[in-house]
């Protein structure tokens, strides 16, 4: 079976597989969730029964259907935060190639500064200023995450930007704006496309570490992250409860890294633009 | 050489100095100001006022700025907001047991993955390699507490060999120390493991195609032998600076896994912080963790400088 004209390996049908799943069970979680988000249905980490597939959480809620919910909050919010974090990124890293060099040395600058500061730490500082609601967790990974998408933007952008056709389009009196949308962001499409996955695990990772550490998405939401945190003490009584939404997030992860896998396998990077932690 | 270190040093503590405007510019950006967004809608005018005038936000920003930045070069980080204590006094035996925790992991991780890094080389496509390979990409997938918890449900809860709470006081012993902290520092290692070791065998294998290399392997000597002998040092410079990037990330790593076995640390530490919204605080310990951050990187790129000749001169 083909998929867009290429022959995904069984990997990579594993991994769609997998990203199918999580996902339609984000979307119609109402549906398939045997009781509510925040519905308390039973005791303290009750142990798995037949009411209870998974058992209960810390305070009594059914376990699979928070698990249920929890894949549209952690899901989703990382999904936003990547989609938004590639508008900025790309954005100002064809801004930075084609723009001048004085642009491109003000923005490169600025991104070297924020790069030389771990994300974590710089996500700590800017939310303890903010406040963690969601929208402002969005922004702020977004805003963060840009600078990685930034790097690579810009290293494909510059590649464009000698082609003759994007001086064509200048000498026709193109706007900056235009040239950007039309001509080099088509061409640039392909080797961001693999990114986008990359990205996204990395920030699907990095909002369960911040809802793990309590100042990601806050309760009553649901959230792998947050799931973990709020059942960590029964890990010392031997139960099983905060491991299963950490091997939620850890099936995503891997199944979205396959599929990159394979994209990666497609058309190879460009030169000087590798992944960053 | 000499001069290209200087550089590369001097550019290290400009990208410091540029770091804590950043730190301190971060909250500054925001509508309004850290009183009123902090203090939340409730607040009055008057507390509003008082509270600002404590933060010494009644003065202009390039000011504060100014006293901050060079409080903290004499090692004056200020007072908490929430208990009004000296921070350097607070962090001071925290971060000592960072570094504890962190030295302890690097100690491991360091030789292990170089090792297996050379051992999957050494059989490479085999299974030895494969097995290796397997195992790494899981602990990169995975997140950071995942590791931990499957590592106290195994090792600290069904075998009770360890801890599973890694509360160290500065009374105990070095070698309570070290029992105590093991579960942090095991899962520090598997965490910073992975890219070490990949790195490593990918560095060694890519020299693996050189000329000079079928030449060793043509005099009859064996793969290890060629191995060892020729590939692995030329490999060495981005194995050095792969090993400082990883240490600089073990850094990062250490706040969550802080949390999870309540380590007195200070990641923990500026968690807290951040969730009391104390920012002298936060600002501090960002800047000490920038500020390693930083330094690692500086002298990744000095030791990659230092061991590779193509770079001792620039252009």
């Amino acid at each position: 079976m083909k998929l867009f004209g290429y022959k995904p390996p069984l990997t990579a049908w594993v991994g769609l597989a997998i990203i199918a799943i999580f996902v339609l069970v984000a979307i119609f979680a109402d549906v398939i969730a045997p009781y509510g988000e925040a519905e308390s249905v039973g005791q303290t980490w009750d142990d798995p029964s037949f009411a209870n597939w998974l058992g209960t959480d810390n305070i009594g809620r059914d376990l699979l259907s928070r698990l249920i919910f929890g894949a549209r909050m952690t899901i989703g919010v990382a999904l936003v935060t990547t989609i938004l974090s590639f508008f900025i990124g790309i954005t100002t890293g064809f801004m930075a190639a084609v723009g001048g060099p004085v642009i491109d040395q003000i923005l490169s600058r600025l991104v070297d500064v924020m790069l030389s500061i771990p994300l974590l730490i710089f996500a700590l500082i800017i939310l303890s200023v903010f406040g963690s609601s969601i929208s402002t967790l969005v922004l702020t990974l977004a805003i963060l995450d840009s600078t990685r998408v930034f790097r690579l933007a810009r290293a494909v952008a510059t590649n464009l930007a000698v082609m003759e056709y994007v001086e064509a389009a200048r000498l026709r009196g193109e706007g900056l704006w235009w040239i950007m949308r039309r001509e080099i962001l088509p061409n640039a499409l392909p080797p961001m496309i693999s990114e986008f996955g990359l990205r996204f695990c990395f920030n699907f990772l990095f909002v369960a570490s911040l809802s793990f550490l309590g100042l990601g998405i806050q309760p009553p939401f649901a959230d792998w992250g947050g799931m973990v945190r709020d059942n960590g003490k029964a890990i010392s009584f031997g139960l099983s409860a905060p491991l299963w939404p950490a091997i939620a997030i850890a099936t995503m992860t891997v199944g979205v890294n396959l599929v990159v896998d394979w994209i990666l396998s497609i058309n190879s990077r460009p030169s000087g633009a590798s992944a960053e932690m | 050489m000499l001069k290209t270190i200087v550089i590369r040093v001097a550019l290290g503590f400009l990208t410091l100095w540029a770091v804590s405007i950043l730190i301190f510019g971060a909250t500054e950006i925001l509508p309004g100001d850290v009183a009123s967004a902090v203090l939340g809608q409730g607040a009055t005018p008057e507390t509003l006022a008082v509270f600002r005038h404590e933060l010494g936000l009644d003065r202009p920003s390039y000011v504060r700025y100014l006293e901050w930045f060079f409080n903290a070069l004499h090692g004056d980080l200020g007072v908490a907001m929430t208990n009004k204590r000296v921070i350097v006094e607070t962090i001071a035996p925290r971060l000592s047991n960072t570094l504890f925790l962190a030295g302890y992991a690097a100690l491991i991780a360091v030789p292990t993955s170089v090792v297996l890094g050379i051992v999957a080389a050494i059989n490479e496509g085999k299974f030895v390699d494969r097995f290796v390979n397997i195992i790494s990409l899981m602990t990169i997938s995975v997140p950071e507490f995942f590791i931990a918890y499957v590592l106290i449900l195994y090792l600290a809860v069904q075998f009770e060999v360890f801890p599973s709470l890694s509360t160290v006081f500065p009374e105990m012993d070095f070698s309570e120390k070290i029992y105590m902290a093991a579960l942090p520092a095991f899962t520090l290692t598997m965490l910073v493991m992975a890219h070490m070791l990949r790195m490593t065998r990918t560095s060694v294998l890519s020299i693996m195609s050189q000329p000079y290399i079928e030449m060793a392997f043509l005099k009859g000597l064996t793969r290890s032998q060629v191995i060892v002998r020729h590939a692995l040092p030329n490999a060495a410079a981005p194995i050095i600076s792969v090993i400082a990037l990883n240490l600089a990330y073990l850094i990062v790593g250490v706040v969550v896994i802080e949390v999870v076995f309540v380590y007195p640390g200070i990641g923990q530490f500026m968690v807290d912080g951040v969730a009391k919204r104390d920012l002298p605080v936060v600002q501090a310990c960002g800047l000490i963790f920038a500020g390693a951050f930083v330094g690692l990187n500086t002298v990744a790129d000095v030791l990659a400088i230092m061991v590779n000749p193509r770079l001792r001169h620039p252009r």
